[in-house]
């Protein structure tokens, strides 16, 4: 994993870390653990849009782009342009 | 930390105003007691472009940014209250399409609702569900591929005339968001009459018996119905956050007036402490709510997510603010203030309807709890959020 791939997830991490009492793992379904309700995933939309200059629209509203923090990276390491090590 | 209007927002606002005193004041009251907003009206505010506030300039719109917006639903919640609530619901399917419509969807709607050719109107409540969104009743289901709607809708403000309809149904306990045209077989709306507040913005309860969609009408993807409701009730909270100090400034300015001018126990109103008291806390109340709505507007404005709760927090305040308000200015004006002469009663019932709309003051207060113990700044935990950025 890259600095920068380090740097998208620990980003992420942080902004989950005032919603969960437990410290979520990079690959853990935190959207499983029933905690999650619209409001919070609209805050998840506009903090990933905002932190990262993204837009996030239509296309990427797939519950499967925002399950887990290593999702969430892959979903902004796309929309960047940034290739995981080795592709 | 700069908190002022830049001269645009300042040449805007005066705009605005002079466009609420000259068209809508006048006729405010008696489309309260009508329960109705005459559609030259409506048209008044379509040729202004006041529909397509929000909605950038490449459809069609004035694309204001969200302080403007703010300024422009102050001054029509300040004139009638109704109308504003047409800006809100109009807005809130604007906002809903530009941001999670396909490219076909935005070319095909925005530029239609940015000119008022069309008037959209937000279908979440039922006669069964209100706050509880998720347990909304209305159905989806497909027939050889063809999603089909069946349900009821209630409270939908402006359905008595809205040409489109963003429609939130479930399958499967899944809610999505559905774009539905009036002329739609199987779609019909019996107005709601005899309403406590905001009188004029004729509702409607609609009702959808086996509505086939045309394709292409789901807006965002299939079972993320709750994420666009929650981004475009956003964009309501905030249109009716302003709007109530709207109603806030309205009940402010006619307390002025009426205390300067009345007499009693030989001295003008104005001149008894209890009076000024009011009024001091009209005047208090009505900044505070403002700056609330700034700075949440401003953080729309560069994109902040923290803008959602903060919105909640200003829409809380600016309500609730303008109900006692609304309250203390109908005790000013005595008798008068219960008259259908005076336009205060109005804005009481109003600003009733404010701590009601776009979540009620109840739910408002569990979510910004629940947004206080999240927050370490709140709880004097600074810096948690902050780590990574050092």
């Amino acid at each position: 994993m890259t600095t920068t791939q380090k740097t998208t997830r620990g980003k992420i991490r942080a902004f989950l870390d005032r919603f969960f009492q437990a410290e979520i793992k990079d690959d853990q379904d935190f959207f499983a653990l029933g905690l999650v309700n619209s409001l919070f995933a609209m805050q998840l939309v506009l903090f990933v849009e905002k932190e990262f200059s993204i837009a996030v629209n239509d296309d990427d509203l797939d519950i499967d782009n925002f399950r887990t923090i290593n999702a969430i990276a892959r979903l902004i390491e796309n929309k960047l342009g940034i290739q995981e090590p080795g592709l | 930390m700069k908190i002022e209007l830049s001269p645009e927002q300042k040449k805007k606002q005066a705009e605005f105003r002079d466009f609420v005193q000259e068209v809508v004041v006048p006729q405010a009251n008696d489309n309260d007691q009508q329960e109705f907003t005459p559609p030259e009206l409506i048209k008044s505010v379509a040729q202004a472009g006041y529909l397509g506030a929000i909605i950038p300039q490449a459809y069609g719109g004035l694309g204001l940014d969200m302080i403007t917006f703010g300024l422009l639903n102050e001054e029509l919640g300040r004139g009638c209250s109704s109308l504003r609530s047409l800006l809100t619901v109009h807005s809130m399917v604007a906002y809903a399409i530009l941001k999670w419509g396909n490219k076909r969807q935005r070319e095909d709607w925005l530029p239609r609702l940015a000119t008022g050719e069309i008037i959209a109107a937000f279908g979440l409540s039922e006669p069964n569900v209100g706050s509880d969104a998720k347990s909304i009743e209305t159905m989806i289901t497909q027939r050889d591929g063809i999603d089909i709607l069946q349900g009821c809708k209630k409270w939908t403000t402006y359905g008595q005339i809205a040409d489109l309809f963003l429609i939130f149904a479930q399958q499967d306990g899944k809610v999505s968001a559905f774009l539905l045209e009036r002329t739609t077989p199987g779609f019909s709306a019996r107005p709601i009459r005899g309403m406590y507040g905001t009188r004029a913005s004729m509702l409607a309860e609609l009702h959808m018996e086996s509505c086939v969609l045309p394709k292409g009408n789901l807006i965002g993807g299939r079972g993320f119905g709750l994420i666009i409701a929650t981004s475009a009730l956003d964009i309501g909270r905030y249109s009716v956050a302003w709007g109530s100090i709207g109603i806030a400034q309205a009940c402010l300015e006619a307390s002025l007036q009426y205390t300067s001018k009345r007499q009693q126990f030989g001295v003008l109103l104005k001149e008894h402490q209890l009076v000024q008291q009011m009024i001091t806390n009209m005047i208090t109340g009505v900044k505070a709510a403002r700056l609330l709505c700034y700075q949440a507007g401003y953080l729309k404005d560069i994109g902040d997510e923290s803008t959602v709760m903060e919105t909640w927090i200003a829409k809380y305040f600016a309500s609730t603010t303008a109900a006692k308000i609304a309250n203390d200015a109908v005790q000013l004006h005595g008798a008068n203030g219960c008259s259908a002469d005076y336009a205060v009663q109005r804005y009481l019932r109003d600003a009733k309807i404010m701590e009601i709309i776009e979540g009620s003051s109840q739910i408002q207060q569990i979510t910004i709890a629940q947004y206080g113990y999240q927050t370490p700044d709140f709880a004097g935990v600074r810096g948690k959020k902050d780590e990574y950025r050092s």
